[in-house]
């Protein structure tokens, strides 16, 4: 039975976060790069003036952590836009393509999603040395579009056979317009909730990257480079680790549930049973189940 | 086979296109002659696809290659970071399978009521945590706040003076917190798809009749368990290919030098021959994985079994 819900608090949370994101340069106390005092206010514990405390340049935590998120969440949102209209593109064409070339795309795929992405981006950004942000967002797109690519094709696949398909298609509407006008407002609720969970998972591997020094490259402020600056100091100042770690998890936890929310919303009675999870279509990376069964 | 073949190609390739070979990667104040003498030495001043053949027809007789910047075959040091990762991801997998699948399958049983409602949160913020925010939680935690366990690394300083019983004490106190942040954090994925599979099979018709038939519910449950587990199964298929690279994040925070990190700095130090072990190693490690997960599978699911012997006769 489809309930009709109202607006969920998470929502309220995310666009609080889109807020912040976008308002970083006013609500930020300090400038998130500048070295305050390098001598009297280096390492400070967490206080009125600085509610996060101090790294050991003498810059603002939260200052920094607020810009953090600027560039996290704009990184993350950039990069899934990018792998969604890969993946929409290419999962289409797929559909659509002729008997020969569906099985050359299709094998193509299968070959992609056998090489573990962290393998990719760990190989290419470790040996191409520190990556411009423009490139880390194609770099880590170009590897994330695989899952969309098959839950597109596979919808399209059951779409195709519906009555309107049939009478567009009857009317000689043109491939293109068809996919365009009749199905991909069809795919509006997959893909959205597609890119909920896609947006938990790049927030934490660019998170993980830059943790690892791979990422987003100091001193531009990243979640993960913020922690990647406290993690050796975690033993004296642990207000460098909480507060960003804080930081990277609550919008990861947002994303995660507005994914639930669209899913359980929108799931069972819109799509043909093609996106359960099944032997023969297993889920793929860390998102359980995209579709209840 | 012929994909961690692929792999491997690829990653010869990738490697080989980045500017710096192993000689560069030495550091700066080495003369221009002694380069060009060790790069006459590991054979990486003939062209690529030379390089790629003697590399290929090596890895045919079952040679790996030499570590330049450990100075030893490379599929020794591939398989000792391949044991000491092992020896923190199998254990964290099993413990995760084992509180995913009680832990989701009790939710999905009390799907909606307040103690699924604490749980869901509480697993809902685990499944939100990077490996690495819950190994420096964990490790604040743990050994900066109530300082019980050691920060890192595999064993103590002084651990080749203890007793034989203290040397093991101290191998395991090592081992428990990067243990416990795999064990956690796939347990948290597990349970949630676990939920939601235990709640589907208790929507089906089989336990409808068997509850009409009058069995106690244990019994009921205990069956419905059993086929909800076989898409869980299918994640755990994922889960540990996954876990086997992405415990570098683990690694790192606790400074264990299993595959991942071997893999990291492999790809800094350009030792070429180590990455392409690591890569082949990781292949055919992912290829065991699949095949004990669909052993475990047909160990669930009879249809399964009943499938392949149905196949065998009509063939055979």
């Amino acid at each position: 039975m489809l309930k009709r819900v109202a607006v969920p608090p998470g929502l309220w949370l995310m666009l609080s976060l889109v807020l912040v994101a976008v308002a970083a340069p006013w609500f930020a106390p300090y400038d998130p790069n500048a070295t305050l005092d390098i001598i009297a206010l280096k390492n400070q514990a967490p206080s009125l003036d600085h509610p996060f405390g101090t790294d050991p340049y003498s810059r603002d935590v939260l200052s920094r952590v607020l810009h953090g998120a600027r560039v996290s969440l704009g990184f993350a949102f950039a990069t899934v836009i990018l792998a969604l209209g890969a993946g929409t593109l290419y999962g289409s064409a797929m559909a659509f393509a002729s008997p020969f070339m569906g099985t050359v795309l299709r094998r193509l795929l299968d070959v992609a999603f056998s090489v573990p992405r962290l393998l990719v981006l760990l190989a290419v950004a470790g040996v191409a040395g520190p990556l411009d942000v423009r490139l880390l967002v194609v770099l880590m797109a170009g590897t994330g579009w695989f899952a969309t690519a098959r839950l597109v094709h596979d919808e399209i696949t059951a779409l195709r056979t519906r009555e309107f398909v049939l009478a567009a298609r009857a009317s000689g509407v043109p491939a293109t317009r068809l996919v365009v006008r009749h199905l991909l407002p069809h795919l509006g609720p997959l893909l959205m909730t597609a890119a909920s969970f896609s947006m938990a998972g790049t927030i934490m591997l660019e998170a993980g990257l830059s943790y690892l020094g791979l990422g987003i490259q100091p001193p531009t402020a990243s979640w993960g480079n913020i922690i990647r600056d406290g993690a050796g100091l975690i033993q004296t100042h642990w207000w460098l680790t909480v507060f960003p770690v804080l930081a990277t998890v609550i919008p990861i936890m947002t994303c995660n549930a507005a994914g639930d929310a669209l899913r359980d919303r929108f799931a069972p009675p819109q799509f043909a049973g093609s996106a359960i999870p099944s032997p023969s279509n297993p889920p793929r990376g860390r998102i359980p189940s995209l579709f209840r069964q | 086979m012929a994909a961690a073949f692929a792999a491997a190609t690829f990653a010869f390739v990738c490697i080989q296109l980045a500017p710096g070979d192993p000689v560069t990667a030495l550091g700066e104040g080495v003369p221009e002659a002694v380069r060009d003498r060790l790069r006459a030495v590991y054979g990486y001043d003939s062209s690529i696809g030379t390089q790629y053949i003697r590399w290929l027809a090596a890895l045919l007789r079952g040679d790996f290659g030499f570590s330049t910047a450990q100075q030893r075959p490379a599929l020794d040091v591939v398989l000792d970071a391949l044991g000491n990762s092992l020896v923190i991801v199998l254990p964290g997998v099993a413990l995760a399978m084992l509180f995913g699948m009680l832990l989701g399958a009790w939710q999905g049983i009390h799907a909606k009521t307040r103690g699924d409602r604490i749980v869901s949160t509480f697993m809902a913020a685990l499944y939100a945590m990077p490996e690495f925010s819950l190994a420096l939680i964990l490790l604040l935690l743990f050994s900066v706040i109530w300082p019980v366990l050691p920060a890192g690394g595999m064993v103590d300083d002084m651990h080749a003076y203890y007793a034989p019983w203290k040397q093991v004490s101290d191998r395991v106190r090592h081992l428990v917190m990067p243990v416990l942040v795999i064990a956690l954090v796939d347990a948290a994925a597990l349970a949630r798809y676990q939920r939601q599979s235990m709640r589907d099979v208790l929507d089906q018709p089989f336990v409808r009749a068997a509850y009409g038939a009058g069995l106690p519910s244990r019994l009921v449950r205990m069956q419905a368990w059993r086929a909800s587990l076989l898409p869980v199964l299918t994640l755990l298929g994922i889960l540990l290919p996954v876990n086997l690279l992405g415990v570098v994040f683990v690694e790192q925070a606790f400074a264990w030098p299993g595959l991942g990190l071997a893999f990291f700095n492999a790809i800094n130090a350009r030792d070429y021959a180590v990455v392409a072990a690591c890569v082949i190693v990781e292949g055919v490690v992912i290829a065991i994985a699949g095949f004990a997960v669909e052993l475990l599978r047909e160990a669930a699911d009879p249809r399964l079994r009943l499938h392949e012997a149905d196949y065998q006769r009509g063939h055979g």
